[in-house]
């Protein structure tokens, strides 16, 4: 979808023997398709002993009609092999182009379709019942029983054969010319298995060199490999393929991705650091440096602060235990952590929430989020207070803050503050009916009741009457409220 | 329900033979290894097992004990060991470890590994590498397809998409293509074939290439046309949220092979309950493609029917009761535990999505489908990042945005890329690479955009529904392609219309009418158009690869009418429940008959998932 038209093009042509594309204008093509009908023939003549062989084999217990063996058999009888044409037409179509983009490949008279007429056909299509149908699978003896026997198949007959998962040697392809032809039929192909097949004789018996060489300008073939060693974990050649093509991000990133499986947080700090002259994007290095910065730092704090824990001195050790170490976490759980433990530290510790902001440049309503996070769990109420203060100095009467205070309600109810304090955001809140909603939601009966009160809406008050506790302070200014000869209500 | 149906639907052909010919295979291999012997399960094989097998049947073919692959030393005494595996890599090592352990003490067992569906050369060439060649019998089983449903079969290979698509290995065309054969030979012959994408091309030429090969039965023909779809025709669909019920429980329970797990919460009891969700449970098939705003009504209505049946116990005298208990009173405690376990599990959704917000995140996808107030967009996800909500989550807004714009722009790449990795790791780093790869989170490229989108632009004004579009369509220089084809293809309603979901009018319903899923709405206008034409322009937009091929017996296909109705739609790389019951719902309007194959069914999280690079 994103790819551009022209890479696309590009690459589907990339193999140098564009014959064997889609695009198959070419006589190459016609010729590939001719030798494959007549390999289909041979095969058919060739296997026909062997099917019959399979079907000799099948030592079948128990089961009478029915069963798989006897199916097989009622397969081969009914298969009628002669006269057979291809069922549906190849797809030429490489670029969409438009006239061909209707369905204009009606090929008329190909495979047989209702027979007409033909009394049996249609007493066993009447039996249609799954129970005694006649469709069985393809039994064949197992693989592991099949010989390895060298043949002289041609290039594409060796890959059809791949294809079909039968036994073929590849040793008779020495010349590079052999086995290059050999790779770019398995790609036009489009048979992954085969192409990776041709690959591992490839991978066998050329040097590195000249592969890598060869794949560059076969991009599928080059993709299966790169698969095929991260699969089979072989970093070092991966690496040397990514350099060997020039592909000097993609050997940073692989090489950076290393250190998930280094578990000792001291190896996985150090080789952190080696990865700083890996050659990544000036964007993606500042974060390699960052990861290693947190790391590094992370490590100090977990030392110190398991003594202060082990020591029993420090009071919010002993109130909140630590659930967890800190090491490896994302840099905003390590400022929650920081928040959480150490949020009045001077900023010169490596453990204050604000040098952690500086280090790490993190903005301003990323840092107020989660200063608020960590202050509200521990229901340290004037902390929260004081983050929105610290914000406009001067006027100091008005709260203001970064985030929506709607946004601020919900965090706050999220670490369950109590009604009183949570009333104080909600008040906050500039949408009146917003403001209202959460009001009811989070039970902040006062605003409620005003805002009724300022709507003068005296049968929504009423109704609100019955959702305050009874006999509560809130009942009473309600009572206060409706019997207020001053107000004109307008219901 | 009360959607206008048309009731000449054709029937479905019975695919519960797959099953059993599935079954029958495996026997036929176990048989192999006469005698008794321990079987070893890949983790992600038992559920597909299940479904068509049970211990009994292996127990009946010798198997002594069932293990699951863990990739640890193996503790069994047996003398024969069989494996049943995915053709993975790091499988075969292991077992190659097993074997060259056993080596060590001299101790000599039989091995067997079955492969399935099929084996790859690349694991035969462990096991030579690890000098265990011929140590060990190598088989496969062509189990390509397992019947999740009536109308779903799975492929179970949700590594089909990471692996085709983000790797760009095709290994499993040839899978594809095979299990298309096999559903070609037991229901076929096709009349036509219609498709989009690189994969499904690939896939369809080897189909062709098997027809060729193999033997070809005539027989009456159960399915009439086939569509194949790559996955990445459509991301848009698969990330956005899903609200159809079934998607829903797919999205919050995880719905694994057909089977979902219900914790305390929804059987409020401390027992977790494991149901199948499929057209046998009564209740579920009426609600699983519904609007989730029409479930609850739809629960409290069949509960006071359940009440009233019930009911009908009063004054009845002995001989009537006996009646009712044996007749009736079992269908309705059945329909009794059902009712109660979708009624729970309404409730746990609502609790889970009021929590977080569900209308707000609605809201936001809404918005980036239809490309307005893209900022509100942008702070609303950098906000959902700064608290660390979920982080796929994060990521499937990011990448929603992302497809949604074509692109974001350099400064907001850069800004909420720096804020993710904040958020959830650095090692992110790896999860943006792949997502970058795939095309699903990029920075626009300034200027080639913005020249491509003119020209396009410029034909679609052109078009003669321009005359339609307003003004605003010269600003659409930057935009996606995604906006492009929403426009030419109408996928977003105008949101100034009232949608009734109770009755929905099109397959926008499936999203609260707010975006008909492009995957679906292609499959809707080829079928329409028997063909793309006309639909040059999307195709365009959607990088071609299309096609639509004619098998000879689409000719004479008169007197066959309701074969040609039954349409089977294969998704390369996954499809989603919601995408399902969109397909349900066209062929309840027009209808046809969808019969959904899928490589496997997937949803945001699962996709997301595949992709993530933070794990060894």
């Amino acid at each position: 979808m994103i790819k551009s038209k022209v890479d696309e093009e590009d690459y589907w042509h990339s193999s140098k023997f564009k014959a064997f594309t889609f695009d198959d204008e070419d006589d190459e093509l016609s010729r590939l398709k001719e030798s494959r009908q007549a390999v289909n023939n041979i095969r058919r003549l060739v296997e026909e002993d062997d099917d019959e062989d399979d079907v000799e084999k099948v030592s079948w217990s128990g089961e009478p009609v029915g069963s798989i063996s006897w199916s097989v058999k009622e397969t081969a009888a009914s298969s009628q092999r002669a006269d057979r044409e291809p069922a549906f037409p190849k797809i030429s179509t490489v670029t969409p182009s438009i006239s061909r983009s209707q369905s204009g490949y009606s090929l008329s008279s190909l495979f047989k379709g209702k027979p007409k007429g033909g009394n049996f056909q249609t007493f066993s299509d009447a039996l249609t019942d799954s129970s005694v149908r006649l469709y069985a699978p393809e039994l064949r003896k197992p693989k592991s029983e099949y010989k390895d026997y060298v043949s002289d198949w041609s290039p594409e007959e060796t890959v059809q054969r791949l294809q079909q998962g039968k036994a073929v040697s590849l040793e008779k392809f020495r010349t590079l010319q052999d086995k290059l032809l050999l790779l770019d039929l398995a790609i036009a192909a489009h048979d992954g298995n085969v192409i990776m097949a041709v690959l591992i004789y490839l991978k066998r018996t050329l040097c590195k060199e000249v592969l890598f060489r060869e794949l560059e300008s076969r991009q599928t073939a080059l993709r299966h490999f790169i698969h095929y060693l991260s699969e089979t974990q072989n970093q070092r050649l991966l690496l040397e393929l990514h350099r060997a093509l020039g592909r000097a991000e993609d050997a940073a990133l692989l090489q950076y991705k290393e250190h998930l499986s280094i578990t000792d947080e001291n190896k996985r700090r150090d080789f952190l650091k080696n990865c700083l002259s890996l050659p990544f994007s000036a964007e993606d290095l500042a974060h390699v440096q960052d990861h290693y910065t947190l790391l590094e730092r992370q490590i100090i704090i977990e030392v110190t602060d398991r003594q202060a824990e082990r020591g029993g001195k420090v009071e919010i050790f002993q109130k909140f235990p630590r659930k967890a170490l800190i090491l490896n976490m994302p840099l905003i759980t390590t400022l929650y952590y920081c928040c959480f433990y150490h949020y009045a530290e001077p900023e010169g510790t490596f453990s204050s929430p604000l040098n952690i902001r500086q280090t790490f440049k993190i903005s301003e309503k990323q840092y107020f989020v989660t200063a608020l996070a960590a202050r509200a769990k521990l229901k340290a109420w004037l902390d929260v207070d004081a983050l929105f203060a610290s914000r406009n100095w001067l006027g100091f009467t008005r709260k203001k803050s970064p985030l929506s205070f709607q946004r601020v309600v919900d965090i706050l109810q999220k670490n369950s503050a109590p009604t009183h304090v949570l009333q104080d955001y909600v008040a906050l809140v500039d949408d009146g009916e917003l403001r209202l909603t959460l009001a009811q939601k989070h039970k902040c009966h006062n605003i409620v009741i005003n805002t009724y009160r300022d709507m003068k809406d005296r049968q929504l008050l009423l109704g609100y009457r019955g959702k305050v506790v009874r006999g509560s302070v809130e009942e009473r200014k309600i009572d206060d409220l409706l019997s207020n000869p001053q107000i004109r209500w307008k219901n | 329900m009360a959607h206008s149906a048309r009731r000449d639907s054709p029937e479905l052909p019975d695919f519960s033979i797959l099953k059993r010919l599935a079954r029958d295979q495996l026997i036929y291999l176990l048989e192999q290894l006469p005698g008794k012997k321990d079987l070893f399960i890949e983790a992600d094989l038992m559920s597909p097992l299940d479904r068509i097998a049970n211990v009994s049947t292996l127990k009946q073919h010798e198997v002594d004990k069932l293990y699951k692959v863990e990739h640890k030393p193996v503790i069994s005494t047996s003398d024969q060991l069989c494996f049943l595996i995915r053709p993975r890599i790091q499988t075969v090592k292991w077992i190659c470890d097993v074997v060259n352990a056993d080596k060590v003490p001299g101790k000599s067992r039989r091995y067997k590994i079955i492969f399935t569906p099929q084996k790859f050369y690349a694991c035969e060439a462990v096991l030579e590498e690890q000098g265990i060649f011929g140590d060990v019998t190598i088989d496969e089983w062509p189990f390509y397809l397992l019947p999740l449903d009536d109308d779903i079969i799975s492929l179970e290979l949700p590594e089909f998409f990471q692996d085709n698509f983000l790797a760009g290995d095709q290994r499993w065309v040839r899978t594809a293509g095979s299990a298309l054969h096999l559903l070609y030979s037991l229901y076929g012959p096709f009349s036509k074939v219609y498709g989009i994408g690189r994969c499904s091309k690939m896939a369809y030429e080897s189909w062709r290439e098997q027809v060729e090969e193999g033997e070809q039965k005539a027989r009456q023909a159960e399915i009439g046309n086939v569509f194949l779809i790559d996955r990445d025709v459509d991301f848009v669909t698969p990330l956005c949220s899903q609200v159809v019920y079934e998607g829903l429980v797919d999205d919050i329970f995880r719905i694994k092979c057909g089977c979902v797990e219900f914790g305390p919460d929804v059987t409020s009891s401390d027992k977790s309950v494991k149901v199948m969700l499929n057209s046998q449970d009564k209740v579920f098939s009426e609600i699983r493609n519904e609007h989730f705003s029409n479930v609850f009504g739809f629960l409290s209505q069949k509960a006071r029917n359940l009440q009233t049946a019930y009911d009908k116990r009063r004054g009845m005298d002995i001989k009537q009761m006996k009646a009712f208990v044996s007749e009736e009173l079992k269908g309705l405690k059945q329909e009794h535990r059902l009712l109660s376990l979708h009624i729970g599990a309404s409730e746990s959704i609502m609790k889970k999505k009021t929590k977080q917000d569900f209308q707000e995140l609605l809201k936001t996808e809404h918005l980036l489908l239809e490309g307005f107030e893209i900022r509100e967009c942008i702070s609303y996800i950098e906000e959902h990042i700064n608290r660390q909500v979920s982080m796929v989550e994060s990521l499937r807004l990011l990448c929603l945005l992302s497809i949604t714009e074509n692109g974001l722009l350099p400064k907001d790449y850069r800004s909420l890329k720096a804020q993710y990795l904040q958020s959830y790791g650095v090692d992110h780093l790896l999860t943006f690479s792949n997502l970058r790869q795939l095309g699903l989170l990029v920075e626009q490229q300034p200027g080639e955009t913005l020249t491509v989108m003119e020209s396009k632009v410029g034909k679609l004004v052109n078009d003669k529904t321009a005359g339609k579009l307003t003004d605003a369509f010269s600003s659409l220089a930057k935009k996606s392609n995604f906006r492009a084809l929403s426009r030419k293809l109408n996928l977003v309603p105008k949101m100034d219309e009232e949608y009734d979901l109770r009755v929905p009018r099109d397959m926008a319903y499936i999203f609260s009418g707010a975006y008909i899923p492009l995957s679906c709405k292609l499959i809707e206008q080829v079928l329409e158009r028997d063909g793309w034409m006309g639909l040059e322009e999307v195709t365009r937009l959607l990088n071609g690869h299309e096609f639509a091929v004619t098998g000879s017996s689409g000719v004479d296909s008169k007197g066959k009418n309701d074969t040609q109705r039954i349409i089977l739609v294969m998704f390369l790389g996954g499809c989603t429940y919601s995408e399902i019951s969109a397909l349900r719902f066209l062929g309840r309007e027009k209808g046809y008959k969808f019969i959904v194959v899928t490589t496997a069914i997937t949803n945001s999280s699962r996709l997301l998932e595949a992709l993530l690079g933070n794990h060894v």
